[in-house]
């Protein structure tokens, strides 16, 4: 088992043809993930020539799905495309849809993400995330698939390279799946989400959550914490130092006023029992802790 | 700005009196006397709280209006130089309200904060008579349309003789919210003038910038003059950069890892005599050796900046092409590089990284197995440059 994404997931790539498309399904082929198909309007019926497999391009997400069985959606079209690729995945029927790109405008994930809630069958992770990988299993989206192995850790992360520093941490203990979720003010999956899944997951036994300025997710994952999960989950927040009102690279990191602080972040994952690191490492180090008392 | 806000306002029909905008306060005069005499000077910045501040004042007659304008320019207000005031109409308010649009990050929809208690913060209102705010969640697929116009009316509790209106200013402002792409429209307060109609008086908006490609006319709304110099040179090239204030220059690629790096440059510091980090910067993760170059131009620039900590994982972008960019990058800054440089690479490759930062052997170069301890080393050579400037 893993969350979300697992060896039998069948994977096409929205903007597959793209430079970043193309360089990336070459990346998710090489890990061993199943991409069936990719989506191009206007280059349906051509294919596309990776090292180890050729994959066909469909003309629309609905055509790939009734040709290959595809039940994952990775999308990696530009910004003002982005919103019109999630409907059309939704309206296919496609279960998961892991939106990559950065610098989606947050009225267009709004109104997509109301779409996917309306029709109930696709869950919508990111945008501007890294994807999911299930070590050893399937990998969709841009996180390196050699960092480590895989285990029975679970990890959720807004953050794309705190995700692949700490698995990197934790590369000895190996990881069930890890979710980067993405740092935009609405995204689709959230920390309570992908913690609500390792629960249920037979084959994760503990949990670490990384979180950063900006919005309540975090205390609102810490509530939820308290009340639903029952294994142990270890916190690390970014951004202490962050100054009020500006922007820190994610378009939802950010301090306002005295609301999104780190400070109120790792107080209220330590009110509810989590063990927050004050540095990556540190952090690591409280997991190591946990797994070796097992 | 507010009178930013307003124009944007006046575009899709909201009620509002404009005034005028100047930058000095001779200006101010006419453009008094254009308005009657008595007008409301009000200092123009990306800021709240102007008003406590000192930055508004009531101006009797255009001379008048020049010498509040002389005290407002240039006064500071919580960090912002005032460059601009509007020169207001005064207006003739019967009662005060407060209205916004702004997107609900916990419920993933927009919501709708109103109260016919106007006039101060709503926070404040919100926190002693929670009753008097009213909160209508707005469904991103269906918008204000009337029937939701309506619901805030009732939920408001605005009087019944302005109801009307308030349904078609409401739905107005929300042409504006989602027609600019919005994140934020504020109206505080939106007021009921003596005649009976309503009038936004004083309006914040916040706009996002992701949207900037359906909004070409936005750009002008960006304050250049208020930005901080390295801040609109990184911009220009296209870098994610804060300045901070601190001495420990930092470039990192992704948004989580630098700003978890100021933090443990941050802790690291205490032991260093409270040194801190200098910037944010961002690099992104292509980290070739140009936007190796740009950043380290841009931090090697910061007079503050003593030492810089390179904290780069290498997860798409193999660890040996970032040390091929510092070593690309050093190159094409030749003299101006002159401040020691931590780099700790992890990840990808990070063998065949360290193994060509070790080759190239830069003078200013010290290479760090950790991001602890790579954070360590950058505060203590920022702490004591005089020893740095000797290893050299």
């Amino acid at each position: 088992m893993a969350i979300f994404l697992t060896e039998n997931s069948r994977v096409i790539v929205q903007g597959m043809t793209g430079s970043e498309g193309r360089k990336h399904t070459q990346r998710m082929l090489s890990s061993g993930t199943n991409v069936v198909g990719g989506v191009t309007p206007g280059k349906g019926g051509q294919s596309v020539d990776f090292e180890g497999a050729t994959v066909p391009v469909f003309d629309s997400v609905l055509e790939a799905v009734e040709a290959t069985g595809a039940d994952v959606a990775v999308v990696f079209v530009p910004p003002k495309f982005a919103k019109g690729a999630v409907i059309e995945s939704v309206d296919a029927g496609v279960p998961l849809v892991i939106v990559i790109t950065e610098g989606v405008p947050v009225k267009d994930t709004a109104e997509a993400f109301a779409y996917a809630q309306s029709k109930g069958t696709s869950r919508v992770i990111g945008p501007n995330c890294p994807g999911i990988i299930s070590p050893g299993k399937s990998n969709a989206g841009i996180i390196p698939a050699d960092i480590t192995k895989p285990g029975r850790v679970g990890l959720v992360s807004k953050s794309g390279t705190l995700t692949y520093q700490m698995m990197y941490e934790l590369r000895d203990f190996g990881f069930s799946s890890a979710v980067g979720i993405g740092g935009d003010p609405i995204i689709g999956t959230t920390h309570i989400d992908a913690l609500q899944a390792f629960e249920d997951d037979p084959d994760t036994d503990a949990i670490v959550m990384i979180g950063e300025i900006g919005g309540d997710a975090e205390e609102r994952a810490a509530a939820y914490i308290k009340d639903h999960i029952t294994k142990p989950v270890v916190g690390y927040v970014a951004g202490f130092t962050a100054p009020e009102g500006k922007t820190m690279g994610h378009a939802g990191a950010i301090v306002s006023g005295s609301s999104g602080t780190a400070e109120a972040k790792q107080e209220a994952l330590e009110a509810a029992g989590v063990k927050v690191g004050k540095t990556p490492s540190a952090t690591a180090q409280l997991m190591r802790g946990l797994l070796a008392r097992g | 700005m507010e009178y930013q806000a307003k124009e944007l306002f006046a575009k899709h029909g909201v009620p509002v009196s404009m005034g005028t905008v100047v930058e000095n306060s001779e200006d101010a005069r006419a453009a008094a006397d254009a308005l009657g005499g008595r007008v409301v000077v009000k200092a123009q910045v990306q800021v709240g709280g102007r008003g406590k501040a000192g930055g508004v004042k009531l101006a009797e007659s255009p001379d008048d209006a020049v010498a509040k304008a002389d005290e407002i320019l240039g006064m500071d207000i919580k960090g912002h130089t005032v460059r601009r005031v509007l020169i207001a109409p005064t207006a003739d308010i019967a009662e005060e309200y407060y209205f916004s649009y702004l997107v609900d990050r916990a419920a993933r929809q927009y919501l709708c904060i109103a109260s016919t208690a106007g006039g101060v913060e709503i926070e404040v209102t919100a926190d002693e008579d929670p009753d008097a705010v009213a909160k209508v969640a707005i469904d991103p697929l269906v918008g204000v349309d009337d029937a939701k116009a309506r619901e805030i009316v009732d939920a408001t509790g605005f009087p019944a003789e302005v109801a009307e209106e308030a349904v078609a200013v409401i739905q107005k402002l929300w042409t504006v919210f989602v027609e600019e792409d919005a994140s934020l429209v504020e109206v505080n307060p939106l007021v009921r003038l003596g005649d009976g109609h309503l009038d936004a008086l004083d309006g914040k908006m916040t706009l996002d910038d992701n949207a900037d490609f359906r909004h070409p006319d936005h750009s002008a709304f960006e304050d250049k003059a208020a930005a901080d110099p390295l801040e609109a040179e990184a911009k220009a090239k296209g870098l994610n950069y804060v300045k901070l204030d601190g001495e420990v220059g930092i470039i990192g690629n992704g948004a989580g890892l630098v700003m978890s790096t100021l933090d443990v440059v941050a802790y690291a510091g205490e032991a260093h005599g409270g040194v801190k980090p200098a910037n944010f910067l961002d690099i992104g993760g292509g980290a070739s050796a140009e936007v190796m170059a740009d950043g380290l131009h841009i931090i090697v620039n910061d007079p503050q900046v003593k030492s810089v900590f390179v904290n780069v994982f290498g997860g798409i972008t193999a660890c040996d092409a970032v040390a091929n960019g510092i070593v690309a990058a050093l190159d094409l800054l030749g003299d101006e590089a002159d401040k020691p440089l931590v780099v700790r690479l992890d990840g990808n490759n990070v063998e065949e990284g360290r193994r060509i930062l070790d080759e190239a052997n830069h003078p200013l170069v010290t290479l760090s197995d950790t991001m602890d301890g790579g954070a360590d080393r950058a505060a203590e050579l920022a702490a004591r440059p005089s020893q740095a400037e000797g290893e050299t």
